[in-house]
């Protein structure tokens, strides 16, 4: 069976109780929840707000609110051009999201700066933050956005979560 | 009152310091020779012919010749609806001419903007300082000896600027006096690369 | 079992010492209060550093930049046309105005703006008109949010997605539209666009009857935007508002009727002129704009040269080779075109060299291009004169004196945008 297996299910035999790997659960309940927290800066902010808005509905994949409080979401969504002069200000923000977090760069401009290659642009906002996805398009249209969505949603899927905590190394057998 | 009257009468008050009215396109321009006398060409052209409106204060820059720096008014009056551009010229080593916040207070943000795109600063201005890029950032973006891609500078804790890559851009025709093959939009090399950066493939301009 | 406590009860006297001896230290202080960068209601990358006693705001001071791109300067290292899709990207909100702001630029300093061919003009207009419904939706709906009405801001959405559509079917794209060119348009429009656009003027007054039930003599909006951020006549006009701020002041000034570019001056309709001066006049002005642009919309759509689907086959550009690129059927096969599109690609319009300031009316305001040439394809200086950096810059005088509650309700009233602000 493949590792990333996430869960057998049979309600004859189970009942209402479902057996799976914690990961899996944990990986389930993050990625159906992914609020983002918009970090609208230009004309990507408008397709970004499309996609919230009735048409295009982003809350039918999890991402009910958009929460512009750091502390409060788990993906930034870097919609639109990051100036130099704004690079501090979003590096400050994401340093304040709570883990776990992840990054879209939304459009051109914030994967690698897009069409405006002059003093003011930074080339990309990768270059002061790590970013999980990157959606191409200027801007993307909002079904790219949620194809992005989607795809992290994946990624977020295969994290191995309890692998990584550091507390319980010993219960599974790796000393420190 | 046309725009070509209202000229007429600022030459007449001001005499020689002013320019012959130019037209271009159906504007008027005229040419200020004294920098110095420009809030009073200003108040007259508000109070007495009614130019309440300014529309937008531009600088040029005249790379090569001196004087380097023109400053451009552009004057609106919404009672008569009409417009006039008023230039006046700033030399390199002065790079200062008088604020016209007295007469209109949108000049506030665009002197503004003139002194950190150009370096041209507006005496009598309250608070002179920059606008679109952040204080303390060294250089005046829109000089033509700028160039697109920027300099570094490292300002910690406030910004950092990079060299953008332009890997052979801007895609754009030279405007140079040599042939069509020479001014036509190639990937070119910039002058002071690093020998081994570039790709060989690339021809040089 | 409960506990025993002491409590201590001193004479009036000395509870009232006590209280000033406490208010002493708090009073006299003010509070900064940075309205960071990154903010829901700030409607783009906008900061204001405000000093607060208690909930009144007493000094405010904008800070723009944070979207500074270096788009005067791009300009001057791109031809006429390269330039097209960075003017999209200005006031990301209307793409399509700006798109024709800046060809009639381009056209003036050619000498031809008013030499187009008429149904290229009635096209302009249409697309000027649907942008700026489109830019007053938007600006509506996010001032209703930021106000608290949340429903609004979904249905304008839904509308804009109508133009979102239109838009699409004539230039391929939904936002960043890059519909005109040098001359003309980039295409005409399709067969069953004109038909589309009468469909969505029948929805849009439906719904935009809903929405004025929603806010207009609501109770609450009324109370929140009622003499809030009073710009007097004579200030409006010393700090260079225009647009619907200029006029929600008093000032009847439209450049539309002022200075008439395109096929305006053919067109009947009316200017919304506020009183005074206050949010809900700027917000009443809105409306009444989207409703005067359908006006406009459906006189279009009696009135264009060839027809909807253009049976006649009229020309949407300027048939001259130095300034349109030609068909391509002629450039594979003649030489004269080819040379033409070859020049057209490489070097750009050649433009004779002057200099020229083209102001636009804008859904924001007065959009102006001061366009410097020294000949060539490539403008010597582009100067962008941009509305929102214009009105923003009535904020320092206009914010003291108001409640920090109120600084969505300004914002949100003079409708900013910060891509064609910062540029």
């Amino acid at each position: 069976m493949p590792m990333q297996s996430e869960y057998a299910y049979d309600s004859k035999i189970e009942g209402d109780v479902i057996v799976t790997r914690v990961d899996a659960a944990l990986n389930w309940f993050r990625a159906n929840s992914v609020w983002p927290m918009p970090m609208g800066l230009a004309c990507c902010a408008i397709e970004l707000m499309a996609v919230g808005a009735s048409r295009f509905d982003i809350s039918r994949f999890g991402s009910e609110v958009m929460r512009f409080s750091p502390r409060q979401s788990d993906c930034m969504i870097v919609a639109g051009t990051v100036t130099y002069k704004m690079a501090a200000c979003v590096k400050r923000i994401y340093d304040q999201m709570s883990e776990p977090k992840w990054v879209i760069a939304m459009g051109a401009c914030a994967s690698t700066g897009g069409m405006y290659r002059s003093y003011a642009t930074l080339q990309g906002v990768d270059n002061i933050i790590p970013v999980d996805v990157y959606v191409s398009g200027c801007p993307p249209r909002p079904e790219a956005v949620l194809d992005a969505l989607m795809k992290l949603q994946g990624k977020i899927k295969k994290e191995p979560v309890l692998q990584d905590l550091v507390a319980l190394k010993p219960l599974l057998g790796q000393n420190q | 009152m046309t725009a070509l009257e209202s000229a007429n009468q600022i030459k007449v008050q001001f005499g020689d310091i002013i320019s012959e009215p130019a037209e271009f396109r159906g504007e008027i321009s005229l040419k200020l020779a004294d920098a110095d006398k420009l809030v009073e060409v200003c108040n007259f052209a508000k109070k007495t012919l009614g130019f309440d409106f300014l529309v937008d204060i531009t600088s040029v820059d005249n790379y090569g010749e001196d004087p380097r720096w023109t400053v451009v008014y552009h004057l609106r009056s919404l009672v008569h609806n009409v417009e006039l551009r008023l230039k006046t010229d700033v030399s390199e080593e002065k790079s200062a001419l008088p604020s016209v916040l007295s007469v209109w207070r949108t000049a506030n943000w665009h002197e503004r903007e003139i002194y950190d795109m150009m370096g041209i600063r507006c005496v009598g201005h309250p608070d002179l300082r920059r606008i679109l890029m952040w204080e303390g950032y060294p250089y005046h973006p829109l000089r033509k000896d700028f160039p697109l891609a920027g300099k570094p500078t490292d300002l910690p804790g406030v910004a950092f600027t990079r060299v953008t890559p332009m890997e052979g851009g801007p895609f754009v025709t030279l405007p140079t006096k040599e042939d069509s093959i020479a001014r036509e939009p190639r990937v070119r090399v910039p002058e002071d690369a690093e020998p081994g950066v570039s790709d060989k493939r690339l021809v040089k301009k | 079992m409960a506990q025993v406590q002491d409590i201590e009860i001193r004479d009036s006297a000395t509870r009232a010492a006590q209280v000033a001896e406490e208010l002493q230290d708090v009073q006299g202080e003010k509070m900064v209060l940075n309205m960071g960068p990154s903010h829901p209601a700030t409607h783009g990358v906008l900061r204001i550093v405000l000093e607060l006693d208690g909930e009144l705001i007493t000094k405010a001071d904008p800070d723009v930049g944070y979207l500074h791109r270096g788009d005067e300067k791009i300009a001057e290292n791109m031809t006429y046309t390269q330039f097209i899709p960075y003017t999209d990207r200005l006031d990301y909100l209307a793409p399509l105005a700006n798109n024709v702001a800046y060809a009639l630029a381009v056209e003036k300093l050619l000498g031809i703006h008013d030499k187009l061919p008429p149904r290229c003009q009635y096209i302009r207009v249409m697309c000027c008109e649907l942008a700026r419904i489109s830019a007053h939706l938007l600006g509506l709906g996010a001032f209703a949010m930021d106000a608290g009405a949340i429903t609004v801001f979904l249905l304008t959405f839904t509308e804009r997605e109508k133009i979102y559509n239109l838009a699409e079917a004539a230039s391929g794209a939904r936002l960043t539209t890059s519909y005109t060119r040098i001359g003309g348009l980039a295409r005409d429009i399709p067969p069953t666009w004109c038909a589309q656009v009468r469909q969505f003027l029948q929805e849009f007054a439906v719904t935009l009857a809903e929405t004025e039930t929603l806010l207009t003599r609501n109770r609450i909006w009324v109370d929140r935007l009622r003499d809030v951020g009073v710009v007097s006549k004579a200030m409006a006009i010393d700090y260079g508002l225009s647009g619907p701020n200029l006029r929600g002041s008093g000032v009847e000034y439209d450049l539309r009727k002022a200075q008439p570019y395109l096929c305006y001056s053919d067109l009947q309709f009316d200017i919304p002129v506020g009183s005074v001066g206050d949010s809900y006049d700027r917000y009443l002005v809105r409306m009444e704009e989207m409703r005067q642009s359908m006006r406009i919309l459906s006189q279009c759509l009696e009135k264009i040269p060839g027809g909807e689907v253009n049976a006649s086959k009229e020309p949407v550009n300027i048939p001259d080779g130095k300034i349109t690129l030609p068909s391509k059927l002629k450039v594979l096969s003649s030489m004269e075109e080819l040379i033409h599109q070859f020049m057209l690609v490489t070097e750009g319009v050649n433009c004779p060299p002057g200099e020229i300031y083209f102001g636009h009316e804008n859904p924001k305001g007065e959009l102006g291009f001061y366009i410097n040439s020294h000949g060539g394809g490539t403008p010597y200086r582009l100067k962008i004169r941009a509305p929102s950096f214009v009105n923003l810059s009535i904020l320092g005088e206009l914010l003291p004196g108001c409640m920090i509650s109120d600084v969505p309700v300004v914002l949100g009233s003079f409708d900013f945008v910060m891509g064609e602000s910062d540029r």
